[in-house]
């Protein structure tokens, strides 16, 4: 069965991945993403009943270590790379009112 | 002598017998990038002073009898996914154009103390994601066989560096074929190893559950050696495993006698290129005819290993690129109102198509409602494709196929059906989705004169049966070096 993607869901999806699409882009993108899940949907024909899901290969399990420094400041170096920054801070939009 | 000409440890000797130095080694190859590297453009930064003064001092170091090992003064191209402290590290992306590290990666750092000398960071698609290096901001790289050909994705520029003996070696990352295939179109030989052998510290996420790093080389020799260097069980890494043994090159051995092959009937089906069909299969014939098991089998489940993959791995990238908002580091738009307008803009601007496209695709999959549907599904399926190849790897050491379904498409001809691209990655993606290690490894040229690559697939841990065959196979035929580096002699 074809996937319809309607506008509601692209401006939905938009939000939670936090892009903002010209609206020839999004009508590329629900004609993208209406075929990829067509093609997704393929999946469908596979009994997966009581198939556990599986997140990663090998178990895998917390690492945990001693809270303890290892590394010098390196804020320096960190804030050099900002696009906008106040003396030892990122700058950014004012966020509160 | 033409130094480029020579693999990384026949270099690496003649450094070692104090024949040639480090910095020759190291001048060798900025001369070839200067020569080649406007036509490829394997590249997006090299930074020649940088690379000379690392290369002094390395030579320093052999001088003093500190760095006596094999990759030492040898020059290494590292793809530009891998954080290099203070050199430009951008995933071929706009979002990160500016942006330099603060630390180096694990796997970068173990090649540095093996003595290697970084000579600069390879072109990719853009955050990895696509098969042709065609994604990235910084424009395509050029087969090094045939300029009017993709040298395939996205490890294109890693691939096509080692082709054009732009450097010695190079680093590559392998999310769902990256090393592989571009291995393949190039006509080099990569290895992605066992999820979990290579600290992933460092390398800029993409699917993290499928990332390994892996090495480029010229030959299977390199690559041994190469993967014993940067192998190493990282705590910084939570998905670093502690292996038993991290040695490679003692499976450097010409003898394949007993050896259990297997080659999935699935493999040999429709969509496979005849030419690459009948190099594959006389490969295998030759492993047969130095004492290997050959057997066709039905592996199954192949054609849902993309699905699955597709599904996962958007995901996975949708949550992993989150962090890149214009705040700490890279690209900022210019003009915004307000905070969340400012994320947006930024991030609208600095990806590009095929990330977008992802990133939307994974926050779909994610999202409520749809999660079961397409996340879970498709992790159920990657149980049962790592189930069936539980059951083949107890019938057979190594599991043997092409790397890719056709040699190295032209520039312009992928891009615009992404499905149809996504299909080349059919024979890779799922070694990745199991974790399993696999080797793609030159078998010939079609008649067009392009590369085709053998691919050999282990289980988990088992590097040494790929290698061993790899190598055994390796000893029938002299490697090829394409006529644009042969010209440079």
């Amino acid at each position: 069965m074809a996937n319809i993607i309607s506008d509601e869901t692209i401006e939905y999806v938009g939000i939670l991945a936090k892009l903002e699409l010209s609206s020839e882009e999004k009508e590329q993108a629900k004609k993208d993403m209406g075929n990829m899940l067509d093609y997704i949907d393929m999946l469908n024909q596979l009994d997966t009943e009581g198939v556990e899901p599986m997140s990663h290969v090998f178990p895998v399990h917390n690492v945990f270590r001693e809270d303890v420094v290892t590394n010098g400041d390196g804020h320096e170096k960190t804030l050099a790379n900002a696009p906008a920054r106040k003396e030892d801070a990122f700058k950014v939009p004012k966020t509160v009112e | 002598m033409n130094l480029m000409s020579l693999t990384a440890v026949e270099l690496g000797k003649k450094i070692k017998a104090g024949e040639v130095t480090a910095v020759d080694a190291a001048k060798a190859a900025l001369e070839q990038i200067k020569k080649l590297d406007g036509e490829y453009n394997c590249y997006v930064t090299v930074d020649e002073e940088a690379a000379l003064r690392e290369a002094e001092e390395v030579q320093k170091r052999i001088d003093a009898g500190e760095l006596t090992g094999p990759l030492a003064g040898v020059p290494v191209a590292v793809k530009d996914n891998m954080c290099t402290e203070g050199t430009l590290t951008t995933c071929s992306s706009k979002i990160l154009y500016n942006f330099r590290p603060t630390y180096t990666a694990e796997a970068v750092l173990n090649l540095k103390k093996a003595g290697a000398v970084v000579i600069g960071k390879t072109n990719m698609d853009e955050f990895a994601m696509g098969s042709t290096t065609e994604t990235s901001h910084f424009g395509p790289t050029k087969n090094p066989w045939n300029p009017e050909h993709v040298p395939g994705g996205s490890s294109g520029g890693s691939c096509a560096a080692v082709a054009a003996e732009e450097c010695a070696f190079a680093l590559g990352s392998d999310t769902g074929g990256s090393i592989r295939q571009p291995s393949s179109f190039c006509g080099v030989t990569g290895i992605k190893p066992t999820y979990g052998t290579v600290s992933r510290y460092g390398l800029i996420a993409y699917g993290s559950s499928l990332d390994q790093i892996g090495p480029v080389c010229k030959d299977v020799t390199d690559c041994a050696t190469v993967l014993e260097a940067i192998a190493s069980y990282d705590p910084k890494d939570s998905t670093s495993v502690k292996r038993e043994s991290y040695d490679f090159t003692s499976a450097l051995v010409d003898n394949v006698k007993g050896l259990r092959i297997g080659i999935p009937r699935d493999y040999l089906g429709e969509g496979l290129d005849p030419e690459v069909r009948e190099h594959i299969l006389a490969a295998a014939k030759t492993l047969e005819e130095k004492g290997a098991v050959i057997e066709e089998f039905d592996l199954s489940l192949v054609e849902y290993a993309i699905p699955a993959y597709y599904v996962i791995a958007s995901a996975e990238a949708s949550s992993n690129l989150a962090r890149f908002d214009g705040v700490k580091y890279g690209y900022r738009t210019q003009e915004y109102t307000g905070l969340h307008n400012m994320y947006k803009k930024s991030r609208s601007e600095g990806f590009g198509p095929e990330v977008k496209r992802r990133i939307m695709l994974g926050s779909f999959v994610l999202s409520s409602g749809y999660y079961d549907a397409y996340y879970l599904k498709a992790l159920r399926t990657k149980a049962l494709i790592k189930q069936a190849f539980d059951r083949a790897f107890a019938k057979y050491d190594v599991i043997l196929g092409p790397a890719a379904p056709t040699t190295a498409p032209k520039l312009g001809e992928s891009l615009s059906d992404p499905i149809k691209m996504y299909l080349g990655d059919i024979y890779t993606i799922s070694v990745n989705l199991a974790g399993l290690p696999g080797i793609s490894v030159p078998c010939g040229t079609d008649k067009n004169g392009l590369p085709i690559g053998l691919q050999l697939i282990g289980d988990c841990f088992q590097e040494h049966n790929i290698i061993r065959a790899a190598y055994a196979y390796e000893q029938t035929r002299a490697y090829e070096r394409c006529a644009a580096a042969k010209a440079q002699d």
